[in-house]
């Protein structure tokens, strides 16, 4: 009975056309992103990586604006001083040059490295993926197979051929490491389109007589972006030790630049003189790819609505 | 509850329902020798390499207002029937009908969709888990071209007249509702589309007991009430016989047998149909089935057998069987009731064929 009554507020609610959606508020559940906002609120893991991650972007973007040395002035007499050296919180490198500088500023350029081309092969590989998984048929086949082609490659090696082939710099390796991703994606975006492509909510779209391409903004992309969004995530941290594989062989980011693959690759010869100080450029790596890796796990878990 | 009835009736704009043009004699549905063969490739270059034969050649009407239901063996055709019948896949062969207009001639698919809607078996798989309750109703309406706050007060009406309190379940999402929920807001997702036709495919088939007696009580209603048409596919003989005026009997892609619903429940003329029904439980624990109906799944459709397709699994085969395709003949003393048997037709050769009935070139010509 009390629903009778409620219902029958709501339609004369209904009546005032615009005010509508603003009475019935209540009525609905919040929308979906303030629903993955407060899930993920909830998940301490991911909390303290997005904080890490937060602090670290932050230190990143207002380097110029912190207390640090400047990471390109060496002295050939304070080189490879231990951590906690006065002056120097996390010691120095082969030249002399203030590691906690240099890790800060070289997080500049890894996080660009690791975070550009994921998110240039994010939008690519989504669109050829769900073009390919939800049209099917021939161009399917021209897509896959043509993506195919990439994986016959290692990453490394195909990075490196891009790049040796497009020459050195960063906004090549931001390209190749693109191409090198793309594939991936595209296959992991083609696969979950086509699984949910065959649901009935799909079909029962179609017969509403909608434009496919409303059909695929409306019931398809919501429902394949976190899985895609979710791998991508986790090859941040690949295109990260990608970059730095690049910077080493001389292709992509050059010294006296600071940035973590290049660092480890440079501090290498301490490594028998002062091994903590050799690996903190490797440290800062694994550390952000695995706040990376655990903050995209807890988005997966608050992004599945099921829960 | 009649002032929302007649609500929803005259809620939105387009609620006048397409002229009925062929008057109530036309059927609403002239199916015309349906096929459609999935092909089965193989090797690199995708050779097509034979084809299995889901549905093959079937003939049927649907008449205006009635509930005709589809029965039958999983493998049977049932739910690619169903599929043909809404356009979600293309025919291979065959015209289809739709109140005297031709699918592909007069009719664009986009129309038949606007007269023809579907509930489907999956009631999970076949809500979008990411759009509310209210945004899954009102999507269909918006497409039409029906303002975004008239369609969310279709969904709200709808929902109420499918017994889901839209104050409660308007805002919520399709895990958060039970099967027999869900498979309401699916028929408020299909009588939004304010179609004509309705094929329910194993609609009430995933539902326990108790929960299948409302939403089929709730299915007459609204069939009344909206002047529906059903197609109706269950595998429960039982539920067919309840909500269906005829019934049309599938066996590995064609129809073996169709016909009132009384007729065929007090008259199996086709042996398929009798072992069909043999294999429904009785409710007399005395009368309990001592021999199994029929033996083995169905063959394969890839190659179906020669002949008659049931000779191979028929306990009155003969060799006639297996060597020619029998007629569809009428069966004697039922109007409306005709089968695919050649013990039904006299000039068959078949040793227990009786007088013959009137010979029918296809099945459904009434």
């Amino acid at each position: 009975m009390s629903d009778t009554s409620t219902t029958t507020l709501g339609r004369a609610e209904g009546r005032v056309a615009g005010h509508a959606a603003a009475e019935q508020a209540p009525a609905r559940s919040k929308g979906y992103w303030s629903g993955v906002g407060s899930r993920l609120l909830r998940d301490p893991v991911a909390m303290l990586c997005a904080a890490l991650l937060g602090l670290l972007l932050l230190a990143v973007i207002f380097a110029p604006y912190l207390p640090l040395a400047d990471p390109f002035t060496g002295s050939m007499i304070s080189r490879l001083k231990p951590l906690g050296t006065p002056g120097h919180l996390l010691g120095t490198d082969e030249l002399g040059r203030d590691m906690l500088a240099r890790l800060i500023y070289g997080g500049r350029l890894t996080l660009m490295l690791g975070l550009l081309p994921v998110i240039f092969a994010f939008v690519i590989g989504t669109g050829l993926g769900v073009v390919a998984g939800y049209v099917g048929g021939w161009l399917n086949t021209a897509i896959m197979r043509t993506v195919d082609v990439f994986f016959a490659f290692p990453s490394i090696l195909l990075a490196i051929a891009i790049s040796g082939a497009l020459g050195a710099g960063i906004v090549n390796s931001l390209v190749s490491l693109t191409i090198v991703f793309v594939p991936p994606i595209t296959r992991v975006a083609e696969s979950v389109t086509a699984s949910v492509r065959s649901l009935e909510y799909v079909d029962a779209a179609r017969i509403s007589g909608a434009h496919p391409l409303t059909v695929v903004r409306v019931h398809v992309l919501g429902n394949v972006m976190s899985p895609i969004f979710v791998y991508a995530t986790s090859l941040t941290s690949v295109s990260m030790i990608l970059a730095a594989g690049l910077s080493f062989l001389g292709l992509g980011v050059k010294p006296p630049e600071p940035e973590w693959g290049l660092m480890l690759n440079t501090l290498r010869t301490a490594i028998y003189i002062n091994p903590v100080l050799a690996a903190l450029p490797g440290a800062m790596i694994f550390l952000t790819s695995l706040c990376l890796n655990l903050l995209s796990d807890g988005l997966r878990s608050a992004m599945n609505i099921k829960d | 509850m009649t002032t929302s009835e007649n609500s929803v009736a005259r809620a939105a704009p387009g609620n006048v329902q397409a002229a009925d043009r062929g008057g109530p004699a036309q059927p609403l549905v002239i199916a015309r020798d349906l096929k459609r063969h999935f092909p089965v490739r193989k090797g690199i270059f995708n050779r097509k390499a034979s084809a299995v034969r889901a549905v093959d050649g079937i003939s049927f009407t649907v008449r205006k207002s009635e509930t005709l239901g589809i029965v039958g063996e999983s493998g049977c055709g049932k739910s690619t029937t169903a599929r043909l019948l809404v356009g979600l896949i293309g025919l291979d062969e065959g015209d289809l009908i739709f109140d005297g207009e031709k699918l592909g001639e007069e009719l664009s698919l986009n129309d038949l969709w606007s007269g023809v809607q579907m509930v489907f078996q999956d009631s999970y798989a076949s809500l979008n888990p990411r759009l509310t309750i209210e945004e899954t109703i009102a999507f269909g309406p918006k497409m039409r071209g029906v303002a975004a706050p008239e369609a969310r007060r279709l969904a709200h009406e709808l929902l109420e007249r499918v017994g889901l309190a839209p104050a409660r379940f308007a805002g919520r999402y399709p895990h958060e509702l039970s099967g027999g929920q869900r498979q309401r807001v699916n028929i408020a997702r299909s009588l939004a589309m304010k179609p004509r036709l309705i094929i329910l495919d194993e609609a009430v088939s995933a539902l326990d007991k108790s929960v299948e007696a409302q939403v089929l009580n709730l299915l007459r209603e609204l069939k009344a009430e909206f002047d529906l048409t059903f197609v109706f596919i269950s595998h429960d003989l039982n539920v067919v016989r309840y909500v269906s005026d005829r019934i049309m009997v599938m066996y590995l892609g064609e129809v073996v047998e169709i016909g009132p619903v009384d007729a065929i429940w007090n008259h199996r003329a086709h042996p398929y149909t009798q072992a069909l029904f043999a294999a429904m439980p009785s409710m007399d624990p005395d009368n309990r089935t001592q021999v199994p109906p029929l033996a083995g799944d169905p063959p394969n459709p890839i190659d179906p057998p020669s002949g008659c397709r049931f000779h191979t699994r028929c306990g009155f085969a003969e060799p006639v069987c297996g060597t020619r395709k029998p007629r569809v003949v009428a069966v004697r003393g039922d109007a409306g009731h005709e089968a695919a048997c050649h013990m039904l037709d006299g000039q068959s050769g078949h040793s227990k064929a009786g007088e013959t009935g009137e010979v029918r070139k296809e099945l459904g010509e009434v």
